[in-house]
């Protein structure tokens, strides 16, 4: 007979305010094979783990159950108690009885008394029948896979190669940099962007332990922690890398100039065959085959024959390439919210209602104007700005209710350098809040209104209506009451930030999960913000949440430091809970070979008994993730997914049975 | 021949007489019956929606149940009217007490049985305006397509995916051979009914739609809704603007494409005349 020891937690009042302990200790008492039952306020802490593990010990038991909270919390912690007390550690079975039933009960007292009774009755059923376990052990590849190169990929790379370990960059666009090599200066200091950020790049590609896979994406992500393999398509540039020497003459003699350029947000146009920008890393041009004049007509090959190095190469093709991995950084970034679907502002269909990011292009001095503000409309330098914040923020009924954290800041730096480029010029913002939490903010949001006179009006605005020469934004100022009315030369909005479109792809390919807004789910919002539900894969930056400079920089750092304790270790620990199958009563069906989403199953031909050879399936250990499909497609029962058998699901599903 | 139920509302046989009359031609001419809803009362605009919503839904539900009874769609010239109708039908479909309770007071259940439409949905929908009918293409009218706000809104009344920037209008006026001038007022509120009670806000808010489709460099506004008209029309003396636009309805419009008369579609009983304009682009 089994020896059980039942041990209910409080959780301090999380539990115990809503379940009435003493009576799920009592009702457990009496269950079969229980031996003893106890209860205390913190079972996690250390006296009640040495509860635990003193109780087994003087007891004699060989299993327990723990009703605390959710296994996904406090698993690992139980098990080490039960391995300290000598047991094997998947002797154990928690009953979840705060997210299952004292935090979504706490209206009705019994029930929610009844329900942990319930649940406990069900762990105690099925520890009856746990069999010990042996833990497994896998070999790590210790090289680190960062997926994105803003300055989050970036920084991440250079601190997990900083750490001694290899890592491979892979970007979608021609060059690293990402977003913030779109800025000019950066809040609230001021520092030049691409002063603070270029030197990153560089070391990046001066980095012997980092590879740079630019203009290139994955495709496919297959294996487990410490041993991913990565699919990543490198798109083809038609430019041979090797030859190249970055001269810059084919863009400059490329006849196809009408591409809106991506990277100035589509107020300048590039050539078709083009690097984003003059500092890009690699310095290395790709061809745009969609405005290529060449693969539109068959004609021209002007890069061609200009190239001095012969590099031009129009029968490359995309490749893929197939690289190992212990760990993947995700750090994707965001892409801006487009708003085109904002009637009042004109539907995205004023020339000189701007965004955030145009602004930036434009003040920038490596822009298309040459650091010029300059209307889209006709040229004029504009005298009176109109600043809108939250658009595509804090705004349900454009399914974006979230805070993109940094357009207050971003307007107001926008603002204070507008009227340091122009003394003559004034600017309004239109805000809801000023979010302005970070190290020196406030202070830098005040500096703006007083010391550069930027007007800011708490507020939204109605309406921006096109006049013959300038637009009339009407709006109100919630402070005073009334209704404002601007006569401006410009409008720019503060767009929010939200993941890349591609952002759930990745996801999918990843297994890992995102949010109602698509941003990508850390483990633990507080206590694992960097990992994700699958084990190796971390993630840097904005694909997480919206955040500046300094937060994703951090972020970043700590994934590496993450990516750094996993990589340095021998070996790694993996779950045994995974399946098992008994070519006795294995058929070679192959049901459960073709329902396998890990391709884990392989078919061999074992000799079953002298003489007896049959071809049957096999579970490859290190690839199975023990998710029970093959289990439940086989005919035969000849699969079980070691713990959680058959035999304990039924001895569950029988408490059932005692009503 | 394609038939509705007609609801005039107070207007189109008073203040807005010559709509009513331009209406009454260009249906015909385009094979849509105007079969008047009999015993036809007030639709609830503005004075009952206000008091009593029992009375707000009841006057409405009155008005569609004889149209009911008729088995034809509803059909209303006017913004005002069209909103209450349409309201008072998606009111009455969506909540049974309120249904149940309007019953009572009529005598008779409304089954929510038959369509809503303005009048100028109907045109769009069953009469065909790019056929023969155009004798007469409006070209080089320039016309600011005034929607005002019942045409447009709110959202569940008034379907539109630029609600903003509506486009139905426009298209209308492309129709007949005239250009739609691209404007930022297209929706803006024409004061509506203080008009007689708080006049000095009408004069601001009309004037400015009337001063934004001068600089939208427009020849004319066309309108649907006898309340924007008599705004925009009737006070531009008074508002001391240094111009004067002439205001027609749609359906004069859409009149002058298929040839009819200046006098016969009541353009005379504009305040502002749009003879001048007319003949100087050759279109009488």
């Amino acid at each position: 007979m089994a020896r059980i020891g039942v041990f209910i937690c409080h959780c301090g009042s999380n539990i115990a305010g809503v379940v009435n302990a003493n009576k799920v200790v009592e009702a457990a008492k009496e269950l079969p094979g229980v031996r003893v039952c106890m209860d205390y306020k913190y079972m996690c802490s250390d006296p009640g783990q040495n509860l635990i593990i003193n109780t087994i010990k003087e007891q004699g038991l060989d299993r327990v159950v723990v009703g605390s909270c959710s296994p996904r919390m406090h698993e690992n912690t139980f098990r080490a108690s039960v391995e300290r007390a000598g047991l094997n550690p998947y002797m154990l079975e928690i009953a979840n009885i705060r997210e299952h039933v004292s935090w979504v009960h706490s209206d009705n007292k019994d029930a929610a008394t009844d329900k942990a009774i319930k649940l406990v009755e069900l762990a105690v059923a099925k520890v009856r029948r746990n069999e010990p376990l042996q833990k497994m052990y896998a070999d790590i590849e210790k090289k680190a896979l960062v997926i994105g190169g803003g300055i989050a990929g970036i920084q991440a790379a250079l601190d997990i190669a900083a750490n001694g370990y290899k890592v491979m960059l892979v970007e979608k666009e021609p060059s690293i940099g990402g977003r913030m090599s779109q800025l000019d200066k950066t809040f609230p200091t001021m520092d030049c962007s691409a002063c603070i950020l270029t030197p990153k790049m560089v070391a990046v590609a001066q980095n012997k332990n980092i590879t740079l896979q630019t203009y290139a994406e994955v495709t496919e992500v297959n294996g487990y922690v410490g041993n991913f393999e990565v699919n990543i398509k490198k798109r083809a540039r038609l430019v041979n890398m090797a030859k190249c020497i970055g001269c810059g003459v084919c863009t400059e003699k490329c006849p196809s100039k009408k591409t809106l350029s991506e990277f100035n947000a589509n107020i300048a146009t590039r050539k078709a065959i083009y690097t984003p920008f003059p500092q890009a890393v690699p310095n290395i041009p790709v061809i745009d085959k969609d405005s290529c004049l060449y693969f539109a007509t068959g004609k021209c090959k002007v890069c061609e024959k200009v190239c001095p190095a012969e590099a031009i190469d129009y029968t490359q093709e995309d490749e893929i390439i197939t690289e190992r991995f212990g760990a993947i950084v995700v750090a994707t970034g965001y892409d801006l919210y487009d708003h085109s679907c904002y009637g009042e502002y004109g539907y995205g269909e004023i020339p000189d209602v701007i965004t955030g990011l145009q602004l930036e292009r434009m003040i920038n001095s490596g822009g298309p104007t040459g650091g010029h503000v300059k209307r889209p409309s006709d040229g004029k330098e504009p005298e009176t700005v109109v600043f809108i914040q939250c658009v595509g923020s804090r705004d349900d009924a454009k399914g974006k209710p979230y805070c993109s954290r940094v357009c207050c800041m971003y307007t107001a730096k926008q603002a204070l350098l507008l009227k340091e480029h122009y003394p003559n010029s004034q600017s309004f913002v239109f805000y809801m809040d000023i979010r302005a939490a970070g190290k020196g903010y406030e202070e830098f949001v005040q500096r703006v209104q007083t010391e550069y006179g930027v007007v800011y009006l708490r507020g939204r605005v109605s309406r921006i209506y096109e006049k013959k020469d300038h637009l009339l934004v009407k709006g109100v100022d919630t402070l005073s009451g009334k209704q404002i009315e601007i006569k401006a030369d410009m409008v720019v909005l503060a767009t929010g930030l939200e993941p890349k479109k591609e952002a759930q792809n990745l996801a999918q390919l990843l297994h890992i999960g995102y949010d109602q807004n698509g941003f990508y789910t850390e483990l633990h919002p507080k206590l694992a913000p960097v990992e994700t539900q699958i084990a190796g894969v971390y993630l840097a930056g904005c694909c997480q949440s919206p955040k500046d400079i300094p937060d994703t920089v951090a972020q970043a750092s700590a994934t590496a430091t993450k990516v750094g304790a996993l990589l340095s270790q021998e070996s790694l620990e993996i779950e045994p809970m995974i399946s098992e199958v008994n070519p006795l009563l294995c058929s070679g069906c192959k049901m459960c070979y073709s329902a396998c989403p890990y391709s884990a199953i392989e078919m061999e031909d074992k000799e079953i008994r002298r003489g007896e050879v049959k071809n049957v399936a096999k579970v490859l250990t290190s690839v199975c993730k023990g998710c029970g499909v093959c289990v439940a497609g086989c005919y035969c029962k000849a699969i079980d997914l070691k713990g959680w058998t058959d035999r304990q699901l039924m001895e569950e599903i029988g408490v059932f049975n005692y009503e | 021949m394609y038939k509705v139920a007609y609801f005039p509302g107070c207007s189109l046989s008073s203040t807005a007489k010559e709509y009513g009359m331009s209406t009454e031609l260009v249906c015909k001419d385009l094979g849509i019956e105007l079969v008047e809803i009999p015993d036809w009362i007030c639709c609830g605009a503005t004075s009952a929606h206000i008091t009593s919503e029992l009375m707000a839904i009841a006057l409405p539900a009155r008005n569609l149940l004889q149209a009911e009874k008729q088995n034809l769609p509803i059909c209303s010239p006017c913004s005002a009217c069209f909103s209450r109708l349409k309201l008072a039908d998606i009111d009455l479909k969506r909540n049974a007490q309120l249904r149940a309770d309007v019953a009572e007071v009529m005598g008779e259940e409304y089954k929510g049985t038959i369509e809503v439409l303005h009048l100028w949905q109907v045109i769009q929908k069953y009469g065909d305006l790019r056929t023969e009918k155009v004798k007469k293409e409006l070209k080089g009218l320039r016309v600011a397509s005034y929607y005002g706000c019942l045409l447009t809104r709110p959202p569940e009344v008034c379907p539109n995916e630029r609600i903003e920037d509506p486009q139905f209008l426009d298209n209308l006026v492309s129709s007949l051979g005239a250009s739609p001038v691209k404007w930022s007022y297209k929706t803006e509120c024409c004061g509506a009914a203080f008009s007689l009670t708080k006049t000095d806000i009408v004069y601001r808010l009309s004037g400015e739609i009337l001063k934004g489709a001068r600089e939208a460099d427009a020849d004319c506004i066309m309108v649907a809704c006898p309340l924007c008209h008599s705004n925009l029309d009737a006070r531009q003396e008074e508002m001391g603007l240094d111009f004067s636009i002439p205001v027609l309805y749609f359906t004069q419009l859409i009149g002058l494409a298929f040839s009819f008369g200046y006098s016969e579609m009541g353009l005379r009983k504009h305040f502002v005349q749009a003879k001048g304009l007319l003949n100087s682009k050759g279109l009488l």
